[in-house]
């Protein structure tokens, strides 16, 4: 045995990470989907139920207006943010990449709310937002702005998006960071060669920099996917556990807390763990097809120039 | 020919007023945007130092006195103290745990040539991009089962196992790059592998465990999620759940609100600031190529 261990000492290497890993990552996260398939009697199992959890929350009267209609906030919250960070985002980092005056500072500014939590990012702008005492309602109001004062959060045609530029304004330092480290690691030879072959400053980005750009781009994209199918933190602060005004602003992540763990702002028992076990297989579906792209293209990183 | 050459310079010259407009319109965008991102922030530094009274009549406006005795009172009154002491100790004791088996387990898929070796790399770098909340409910019965519940352990356990695909992801690329001949050499002068490990390989990959606990520091500092279902006594609470008790419960009183704010956002932005290098060189690891 000593000796078979001693031609074999990287499983004394691996086998504690591969533990650690297996028990408390994989093993519950192929569980849900065990758990998805059968019937729950509060914290026991109770039997086979086939997809019957699946028809429920796909078709069931309770659940589908539900389901489809977080779904669909949680595509708009990725679409909206996605558009933001490439055009907003991705000028700023171009413009950050340039050698001048107060760049450092820029970045910086730009930086710092992704440093908050999103409790602080959710309470704070709850505090600003906030319809009588709220800092930007005042401002505008003092500025004879009055009638562009609006219940931004409680309207439930403004509350989605509303939520979503909050988020926007503490992710988006994140993805400029991440297209500026793209942008710095094209090297400069190319640019300087084209230059040097006459092409403008507009063209050298469109058929220089912006192509060997696009698989960082790409990435970026695939992480803000993931990130914003999976939101749940600034939505439950800010809007509460059934995404608030009338189910705006709910996505999948709080109608999976709502079930699974019980509504409490209802005083909801101990939740249906079939029925939220499905709707995380859903979820761990689409997220799974996105992150599958994002390893692929994460193991053929090395492109040629 | 003088002609085309004065042709040439004017061009020129017109093109470098354009560019310079073009610098300007860009500067001034940059500094809008700098000034919508500022403003909240700075909004929340100055209503820490003032009464709810001020609040009220003051809003935009410079605080009366700067006066840092409310921080005081958020830190031993709100149970900041509290909050903060298992912030630390929970993000610490994860790193370590992680940075243990993360490092071991890159060593072994780094160094060491044998059947299985691809297919464990993929086994954890099939976690990579899958969060970890989707396993929720069935962590939350696992760590009922083991008496874990409302135990800083079971946030320990978590965080530390979240992080494990991809810290073995950056620190098996690292590990490899190292040339063989180092730790051939060691051998030969008889260290066993642990020492190699210990004494040759970790100083090297210093730049690598960097980069590791700064991408796992942030979020398990900020998480909010796992906290709120695992963690139900007072005693235990971090910084982000123990937010939410304390807005309950100073709703009104305004300026302990935007004081324990503030509070709970200095570390990490200290942090941030003393260390921006990494901070950039660790989140943006993974996402960019290269």
């Amino acid at each position: 045995m000593r000796r078979w261990l001693a031609r074999h000492i990287y499983v004394a290497f691996i086998l504690p990470g591969l533990l650690l890993y297996g028990v408390f990552m994989v093993y519950p996260l192929l569980s849900a989907m065990v758990y998805s398939v059968f019937r729950w009697d509060g914290l026991l199992r109770s039997g086979f139920a086939g997809l019957e959890n699946f028809k429920t929350v796909l078709t069931g009267v309770a659940y589908q207006p539900r389901f489809w209609g977080a779904l669909g906030h949680n595509a708009i919250f990725f679409a909206f943010t996605l558009t933001l960070q490439t055009t907003i985002g991705l000028y700023l980092a171009v413009q950050l990449t340039k050698e001048r005056k107060g760049t450092a500072a820029f970045q910086t500014i730009y930086f710092i709310p992704y440093t908050l939590s999103m409790v602080v990012v959710g309470f704070l702008w709850l505090q600003l937002l906030n319809p009588t005492w709220g800092a930007i309602p005042r401002g505008l109001r003092t500025l004879g702005l009055a009638g562009w004062v609006h219940p931004w959060l409680g309207d439930t045609g403004t509350a989605l998006i509303t939520v979503i530029l909050v988020n926007f304004w503490r992710w988006v330092g994140f993805p400029v960071l991440v297209f500026k480290a793209g942008l710095q690691s094209i090297p400069k030879e190319l640019r300087e060669a084209a230059a040097v072959d006459g092409a403008t400053k507009t063209r050298l980005f469109r058929y220089i920099t912006l192509p060997l750009l696009i698989p960082t781009i790409m990435m970026m994209s695939i992480m803000t996917f993931i990130w914003d199918f999976n939101a749940f933190d600034l939505i439950f602060v800010m809007q509460g556990s059934s995404g608030n005004p009338h189910y705006a602003t709910d996505v999948l992540a709080t109608l999976f807390y709502r079930t699974a763990f019980g509504d409490s702002t209802t005083g909801g028992a101990a939740g249906e763990i079939g029925i939220a076990s499905a709707i995380a297989v859903l979820m761990f579906i689409i997220i799974g097809i996105a992150s599958c792209f994002g390893i692929r293209l994460m193991q053929k990183k090395e492109v040629e120039y | 020919m003088p002609v085309v050459i004065d042709a040439n310079s004017e061009l020129k010259k017109d093109r470098d007023i354009a560019g310079k407009t073009a610098d300007f319109i860009d500067y001034l965008f940059l500094s809008l945007l700098a000034l919508i991102f500022l403003c909240p922030l700075v909004i929340l530094l100055l209503s820490a130092f003032k009464t709810t009274q001020e609040l009220f009549f003051n809003p935009f406006g410079l605080p009366k006195q700067f006066s840092f005795e409310i921080f005081a009172r958020v830190w031993n009154r709100a149970h900041f103290n509290i909050y903060f002491a298992n912030s630390v100790m929970i993000s610490v004791a994860s790193l370590i745990l992680l940075l243990v088996t993360a490092s071991l387990a890159a060593y072994g898929l780094g160094r060491f040539k044998f059947r299985m070796n691809n297919l464990i790399f993929i086994f954890f770098l099939a976690g990579i991009m899958i969060p970890m909340r989707l396993g929720i409910l069935p962590l939350f019965i696992l760590m009922k089962n083991l008496s874990l519940l409302d135990k800083s352990l079971s946030l320990i356990l978590t965080y530390a196992a979240s992080g494990l695909p991809m810290s073995v992801f950056i620190l098996t690329g690292f590990f490899k790059n190292i040339p063989f001949e180092l730790s051939d050499a060691a051998r030969v002068d008889g260290c066993s592998e642990l020492q190699i490990l210990n004494r040759i390989m970790l100083p090297l990959t210093r730049p690598a465990l960097a980069t590791v606990t700064i991408v796992n520091f942030v979020p398990w500092w900020n998480d909010f999620f796992f906290p709120l279902l695992f963690i139900k006594s007072d005693q235990l609470k971090t910084i982000p759940l123990g937010m939410t008790v304390f807005f309950g419960e100073y709703m009104t009183d305004w300026s302990m609100l935007f004081a324990g704010m503030v509070m709970a956002s200095i570390p990490l932005l200290i942090l941030y600031l003393l260390m921006s290098k990494q901070f950039i060189s660790g989140l943006t690891a993974g996402a960019v190529k290269g």
